[in-house]
């Protein structure tokens, strides 16, 4: 039971930031300088995105959870056990980032998430 | 397709950085693996019991290595998605699953089994058929 509330947790926090740094990274376009200091000014804008510190949070949660997760089963099992994530967050990109997610790229995510249970039933 | 194709130097930037994430996010889930067997099995949920666990997990050398290559991660994946999809980055992430399997494998000396490589197999199918997609959809960020 906490394994699977662990797995839950770790999906919806996992999903949740990343869709959050993506929505505070894309605020300012692409990134096309990538000397050091470039990427230290990028660093530094991202940080001063709301949506980045909520990204960061979630990302806080995730890290947490999984790393109880991983003392709990082998790491070949506990990162599987994630696969729902994948649905869940193509499903957020398109409805809160506008992505168009289409037939064949559905296709393949569900490969993907089934593709991640079956490693984790064997 | 239209105008939406992204451009060659794009994608092989896009496989570039995601190269990179599963690189950094393996080696980081590994050694935070190896850092937390190293605490042993939790089983006390109370505040003062977790706060213990906090501090001791803290101190180990092993998970400060995990964090350093989960650091890498972060910054490839913020790149990245500055100019492509995340339902185009993330299932092609999955990639690194084989990565896990072998880093496990090899490293923390565990079994993968026939199904885990059958499952292997199916997300690699999966991430070449998400490959085949744009890798951005949407039209902002277009050149």
């Amino acid at each position: 039971m906490t394994n699977a509330l662990l797995v839950a947790i770790v999906v919806l926090a996992s999903t949740g930031g990343d869709l959050a740094v993506a929505h505070a990274v894309r605020k300012f376009g692409e990134v096309k300088d990538f000397s050091f200091l470039g990427l230290l000014r990028i660093l530094g804008r991202a940080f001063r995105q709301g949506w980045m510190w909520v990204g960061i949070a979630l990302m806080a949660v995730t890290f947490y959870s999984l790393l109880l997760l991983l003392s709990r089963q082998p790491v070949s099992l506990a990162i599987p056990a994630t696969s729902l994530s994948y649905v869940v967050g193509v499903l957020g990109a398109q409805v809160f980032l506008g992505e168009r997610v289409s037939s064949a790229r559905w296709l393949g995510v569900s490969l993907v998430c089934a593709g991640v249970a079956v490693a984790w039933m064997g | 397709m239209l105008h939406l194709a992204t451009p060659k130097t794009h994608l092989f930037r896009t496989y570039l950085f995601v190269a990179l994430m599963v690189l950094f996010g393996s080696i980081g889930n590994v050694l935070f693996s190896k850092g937390m067997k190293q605490m042993g099995e939790v089983n006390q949920w109370s505040t003062t019991a977790l706060a213990a666990l906090f501090v001791k997990i803290l101190l180990s050398g092993w998970i400060w290595l995990g964090i350093a290559g989960q650091l890498g991660f972060l910054v490839a994946f913020l790149l990245v998605l500055s100019w492509a999809d995340y339902s185009f980055v993330f299932p092609v992430s999955a990639i690194s699953y084989a990565f896990v399997a072998l880093l496990a494998h090899v490293f923390l000396g565990e079994q993968v089994s026939l199904m885990r490589w059958l499952g292997v197999g199916m997300i690699s199918l999966g991430v070449v058929l998400v490959g085949r997609t744009p890798a951005n959809t949407r039209e902002r960020s277009r050149e």
